[in-house]
């Protein structure tokens, strides 16, 4: 495919390893300059997109509205987003979804530290749509294919796969075995909905 | 040898001749039909003899002859003005723009694709898209250096029962619909006559303030994971991938009184999805002629790639 000069591909990352990646990092001292999530298997994220079971949404905020969303991939990880007042359709779709629902999310990674000192990675939703279950589970296979890209190029380094021996302790062995349990969900799914 | 075929062969004959001699379709085939029915001779050769002594008749050489027997590939034609045989499917149909024009589209075979046209008064029997034929004596033309041929009162029809690979230059592109950008859902073009632009705030770039003509488009990214693709759907692929018309949209849009609502709408009913779509690229984008839903992949194969690993 012939790419667009500008835009940013979108991850394809289960949600243990997207959870992994509090590292951030920018290209260039510039303000503006885009912010990447370094992923723990050896490439940069400044988008991606997430296909999960939609299990709760609540209002955080304090004094205006900041709704929060927890979807869930097969492996039993989970994404958080996070839509205000700056996201007002993704805001609008989280406050008006019932879960559980299957969604497609596009969203900028972001992280935030707790007052306990831990980094929490999020999502800034670009759009949030309710999708049907193939779609997730085609989200699935393409997720645990691009994990299994990452995961085989990281020996062979590269930028980012350097950096991310430097700042995490993370061996790439645990994202290959997410992706063997996320493809293995799909078999007991289809046993499951055949027999039951 | 039927009566039709016959005559056929014989319009083609008279085609050739039809400048230089003072000869009916009647009596070339009367000619032939003599070689054929009473000599049992092969139409081929019938059809060479009397060509041959109309060449005579005429004093011209056969390099002179328009051709007719000139069996060329799609991608062969380069010149105007040749009378040629073609094999080829029948690609694509289009709406004719005028009274005189009876069928018009695309043609395609092994090595490429070229438009055609059929014109009204040549009744002609109508062809059908996906169907292939061997069309014998058609006529080539140029239009900036863009080559077409015309079906004409000559040519010859025959439907061919094999299947044909078209090729074509098109650009395949899978993934998901991750974004849909501004300029899209119920837009307004400029109404000055090849002008296109899409009004901004109701004012074209070209001529200005202007009422408009809505139109339906969507402006979208397709994005596997790896790399991204700029992809334009018009007004037609647009009503197909998202079960609204522009007479819909404009329903909606009336009711809101607000355009935006058809792109929103689109956004529901598209964003997240995947979507394999096909077209030729223009500058960055595809331009899609055909969209559908990607097949589920089989995700044995990725577990067992996941274990060797």
């Amino acid at each position: 495919m012939a790419s667009s000069p500008s835009r940013e591909v979108a991850r394809r990352v289960f949600a243990r390893e997207f959870n992994d990646a509090t590292h951030m990092f920018k290209e260039s001292d510039d303000e503006l300059a885009p912010r990447y999530s370094l992923l723990p298997t050896g490439r940069r994220a400044n988008r991606v997109f997430v296909v999960g079971t939609l299990t709760e949404t609540e209002d955080v905020g304090q004094d205006s509205e900041i709704w929060q969303g927890r979807i869930v991939d097969p492996d039993g990880g989970t994404f958080f987003t996070y839509a205000g007042q700056y996201q007002p359709d993704p805001a609008a779709m989280l406050r008006e979804l019932e879960p559980p629902e299957y969604v497609a999310v596009v969203g900028k990674p972001d992280t935030f530290e707790t007052d306990s000192g831990d980094i929490n990675v999020s999502m800034r939703p670009e759009s949030i749509t309710v999708v049907d279950e193939a779609v997730r589970n085609r989200w699935v296979v393409e997720t645990a294919e691009r994990t299994l890209e990452r995961v085989e190029a990281f020996e062979d380094g590269g930028e980012y796969a350097t950096m991310a021996r430097e700042e995490y302790d993370l061996p790439v062995e645990n994202y290959r075995q997410v992706a063997v349990e996320a493809l293995e969900s799909l078999d007991t799914e289809r046993a499951e909905s055949t027999t039951g | 040898m039927t009566e039709t075929d016959l005559r056929t062969q014989a319009t083609e004959i008279h085609e050739e001749f039809s400048d230089r001699l003072d000869v009916t379709v009647e009596e070339v085939e009367a000619r032939l039909d003599t070689l054929v029915n009473e000599y049992r001779v092969p139409i081929d050769e019938a059809r060479r003899s009397v060509t041959n002594t109309y060449l005579d008749e005429a004093g011209m050489d056969r390099d002179d002859l328009m051709g007719g027997d000139e069996r060329v590939s799609v991608a062969e034609i380069d010149s105007p003005e040749e009378w040629v045989d073609i094999t080829a499917k029948v690609v694509e149909l289009r709406n004719p723009d005028s009274d005189a024009i009876a069928q018009a589209g695309t043609l395609g075979d092994e090595t490429g694709t070229v438009e055609f046209v059929s014109w009204s008064k040549s009744e002609l029997p109508t062809i059908e898209k996906g169907e292939v034929y061997r069309l014998g004596n058609v006529v080539t033309d140029e239009y900036e250096g863009q080559f077409s041929v015309k079906l004409n009162s000559t040519t010859t029809i025959e439907q061919a029962d094999t299947e044909l690979e078209v090729s074509n230059d098109d650009t395949e592109v899978e993934g998901a619909l991750v974004d849909i950008q501004s300029g899209s859902g119920l837009i307004k073009r400029c109404p000055e006559e090849d002008c296109t632009r899409v009004l901004q705030n109701g004012r074209c770039a070209e001529h200005g303030e202007g009422d408009g003509e809505f139109d339906l488009r969507i402006k979208g990214v397709i994005d596997d994971g790896a790399t991204v693709q700029d992809v334009i759907f018009d007004r037609e692929m647009t009503e197909e991938l998202t079960g609204i018309t522009l007479e819909e949209a404009q329903e909606m849009a009336m009711d809101a009184l607000d355009t935006s609502v058809v792109a929103e709408e689109m956004d529901q009913r598209l964003l997240g999805r995947y979507y394999r779509v096909t077209g030729p690229e223009f500058n960055r984008y595809v331009l899609a002629d055909e969209v559908t839903v990607p097949e589920q992949p089989d995700h044995e194969a990725t577990l067992i790639r996941a274990r060797s690993i």
